[in-house]
């Protein structure tokens, strides 16, 4: 294997507190040195002069269809998505057909993971069968397998003694319940925020309040079990309060957001476009002002896109039947850029650690750094180079992405798996 | 996007003057015993009807005809929409046939909408959801201009279920744009703090005698049992505390007019005296209804 030396980018390595102008050296698939001035007879040599060296971002929420869904995604295109993106690790949910609540749907995506994607793919499994809320999945033998997190994200876990218990399996087993908060009693039937909008376009609310009472069910119930709870895809300003005193309290509980609910409020959508409907849905501008603080002070540990492809047809219906979700891998360095570094909101540095040593600590896949010895996956961008986000040329195989058309100022640029660089902008 | 009508809120005061003064035309058209023009001669309206309409329905095709446009009617009961075709295709197939216009009902907010977005055919919006119905606040203000006379400065309770009324959006959008006071009357349940926020001159109560008082004009609502996905009021209460009676008429001012879109309920949003008073209007509206789509059509296909 050749190796790969990048040269004269600003290194920005959050594990290491590192931020400096220094070469990295890439050698049988793993970081051999991080220094100025290296260099190595017959490596392959990547200017990033001007660019920012960091680790590779992880992205631990994403949907990549396969097995069932493969018209939409597969793990390979989802995979070559991620690697655009800056993205070198995935975490892929469970909501797959048939779901993945068991060893051999695990086994399955990580032997095509193996043989075709381009990024690290890290299966997460369900919390119960099926997904259906009522009889727990084999959690420890899934995690022997290669599951990473439990969740039954889109399906959540409505009765709470079932969620009790899947918590207190995760304690033993030492694995993550990654939780999207919803209410379905609350939601059921809404397609955006119940809002102004909702009102005046005659769509049903999915309201703040739906997503609240779960986030403080499940806050409780980590309290009581101990297990290392992770609120997926926080959107309300409530759920970010009590995420802040969940954490005050010491709790093992973290939670992550997602670029499209710190880039863009209802305020934003444009009327019964699908492109603009996921869950939870676009907030009110005072939940997304909640979420950027939270991001800010360090309330939030990671940005995750909540990738979520669906095929042309499917979001080319009536808004309320269209399907939820957008997707985000290719879009969310850009964004996070522009909503929160150039706003000032938070530095560089902190930016970085959102997309590596933020969910490292939540998943623990031995990702995120550029330590020597670690697995030579690095994430390449530029901070400032202007760009537009054309979601025709997409590497996804669906193109619902409410960016389509937009300027970004700095977006990835190189990334780089195990010391191969899958993929470069052109 | 083809000129069709897809909603009040979009419409300059102008355009809604425009139609209602043609509409007063063809109210007398329909006093002639030879109630038939040509002005739209050669023209093919289809009604694609995808929810339960009977009135409305009618209404149009009786339109269509009165100005000499033939008329095809499609409801989806009977149609691909059971076989499976997506509304997309299924318009497209409709408009391939090179109909003059599509007037459409569909029960999803926002269907016509976003079909006008891909599709070369004008469409008229006969009800979307709960979202507008652009053709009913027409012929409400057609009904309560020929009582009134004018719109300015009277003050209009819209009272029931106003969460999900399209024909509730659309009176909104309409009658603030003439500088009318509107009161949104409701129990909390079915009224939305939004609601306030939809037009310039809505206030919001969740007591019938509070918008009552002094209306010009009371609008009723049907208690759309369709699109209660849950039990919004308790059971058995609501003509108590939300249904106009008699003595209510005395909160009114003297001249007040009562009306409502249909179908009636008697006895569940008003009573059958408040229905068959004097100060009812709502065979007046049913009368404008085919005066209004005739000028919507005239201007949409004409």
């Amino acid at each position: 294997m050749p190796s790969i030396l990048i040269k004269n980018g600003r290194v920005i390595d959050p594990s290491s507190n590192t931020d400096t102008v220094a070469d990295v050296l890439i050698e049988d698939g793993r970081i051999s040195g991080v220094a100025p001035g290296l260099s190595r007879a017959g490596a392959e040599t990547i200017d990033a002069g001007g660019m920012i060296v960091a680790p590779g971002f992880i992205d631990m929420h994403v949907h990549l269809r396969e097995p069932g869904f493969e018209h939409a995604e597969t793990i390979e295109s989802g995979s070559r998505a991620a690697a655009a993106g800056g993205f070198t690790s995935i975490c892929c949910m469970p909501n797959t057909k048939p779901v993945n609540d068991c060893a051999t749907v695990t086994s399955y995506i990580v032997e095509r993971a193996r043989k075709y994607a381009v990024v690290n793919v890290f299966p997460i499994g369900a919390i119960t069968k099926g997904s259906a809320g009522e009889e727990l999945s084999a959690i420890g033998t899934m995690k022997a397998f290669g599951a990473v997190a439990i969740s039954d994200d889109g399906q959540p876990v409505t009765n709470s003694r079932v969620m009790r218990r899947a918590m207190e399996f995760a304690r033993s087993y030492d694995i993550p319940v990654i939780d999207h908060c919803e209410d379905p009693s609350l939601s059921a039937g809404g397609d955006m925020n119940e809002g102004p909008h909702a009102v005046r376009w005659g769509l049903r609310g999915i309201p703040a309040v739906s997503e609240d009472v779960m986030v403080a069910r499940d806050l409780l119930l980590a309290q009581v079990t101990g297990a290392r709870c992770h609120i997926a895809h926080i959107s309300t300003r409530n759920a970010m309060a009590m995420m802040a005193h969940a954490r005050r309290q010491g709790l093992a509980v973290s939670c992550e957001a997602s670029p499209h609910h710190f880039s863009l409020s209802e305020d934003d959508m444009a009327a019964y476009d699908s492109s603009y409907k996921m869950k939870p849905p676009l907030r009110s501008a005072c939940d997304v002002t909640a979420i950027v603080d939270g991001i800010a002070s360090g309330v939030v540990d990671a940005i995750a896109t909540d990738h979520a492809p669906h095929a042309g047809s499917e979001k080319m219906q009536e808004f309320e039947r269209c399907p939820f979700g957008i997707i985000g891998l290719e879009t969310a360095i850009g964004l996070a850029l522009d909503g929160l570094v150039a706003t000032g909101k938070i530095s560089l540095n902190r930016m970085v650690a959102l997309f590596t040593t933020g969910p490292e600590r939540v998943m623990r896949l031995g990702k995120g750094t550029l330590a020597p010895g670690a697995d030579g996956d690095v994430t390449i961008f530029s901070a400032d180079a202007p760009w537009t986000y054309d979601v025709n040329q997409s590497f996804s195989r669906s193109r619902n992405s409410p960016f389509h058309g937009r300027g970004f100022r700095g977006g990835p640029t190189a990334t780089i798996v195990a010391g191969q660089v899958v993929w470069r902008r052109s | 996007m083809p000129a069709g009508l897809l909603g009040i809120e979009g419409l300059e005061r102008a355009e809604i003057e425009a139609l209602l003064a043609r509409a007063k035309d063809f109210q007398s058209v329909q006093h002639q015993p030879l109630k038939r023009s040509d002005a739209l001669r050669g023209k093919m309206i289809v009604n694609l009807f995808y929810e339960a309409s009977t009135r409305t329905r009618t209404s149009f095709e009786i339109a269509a005809k009165r100005l000499g446009a033939d008329a095809v009617s499609i409801t989806a009961s009977g149609s691909s929409v059971t076989k499976g075709e997506s509304l997309v295709d299924t318009l497209n197939t409709l408009g391939a046939m090179r109909p003059s216009a599509i007037v459409m009902r569909h029960s999803a907010s926002g269907a016509p909408h976003f079909l006008a977005k891909h599709l070369p055919t004008p469409i008229i919006n006969a009800g979307d959801g709960t979202h507008e119905h652009p053709t009913q606040a027409l012929l409400d203000a057609r009904t309560i201009l020929d009582r009134r006379g004018t719109l300015e400065g009277l003050r209009v309770a819209i009272i029931g279920d106003i969460a999900h009324s399209r024909v509730a959006r659309s009176d909104v959008h309409l009658l603030s744009k003439f500088g009318v006071d509107i009161v949104l009357c409701g129990p909390a349940s079915l009224l939305p703090p939004e609601l306030a926020d939809l037009a310039p001159g809505v206030t919001l109560t969740t007591s019938i005698t509070e918008a009552i008082r002094n209306a010009d004009v009371i609008m009723m609502l049907r208690v759309q049992l369709e699109r209660q996905h849950e039990a919004a009021f308790p059971a058995g209460e609501y003509f108590r505390f939300y249904g106009l009676r008699l003595e209510h008429m005395d909160l009114a001012k003297p001249e007040a007019i009562v009306m409502h879109p249909g179908p009636i309920n008697r006895g569940r949003e008003l009573s059958s005296e408040v229905a068959d008073s004097q100060s009812s209007v709502i065979l007046n509206q049913v009368e404008n209804g085919v005066a209004v789509r005739m000028a919507v059509l005239e201007k949409v296909v004409g």
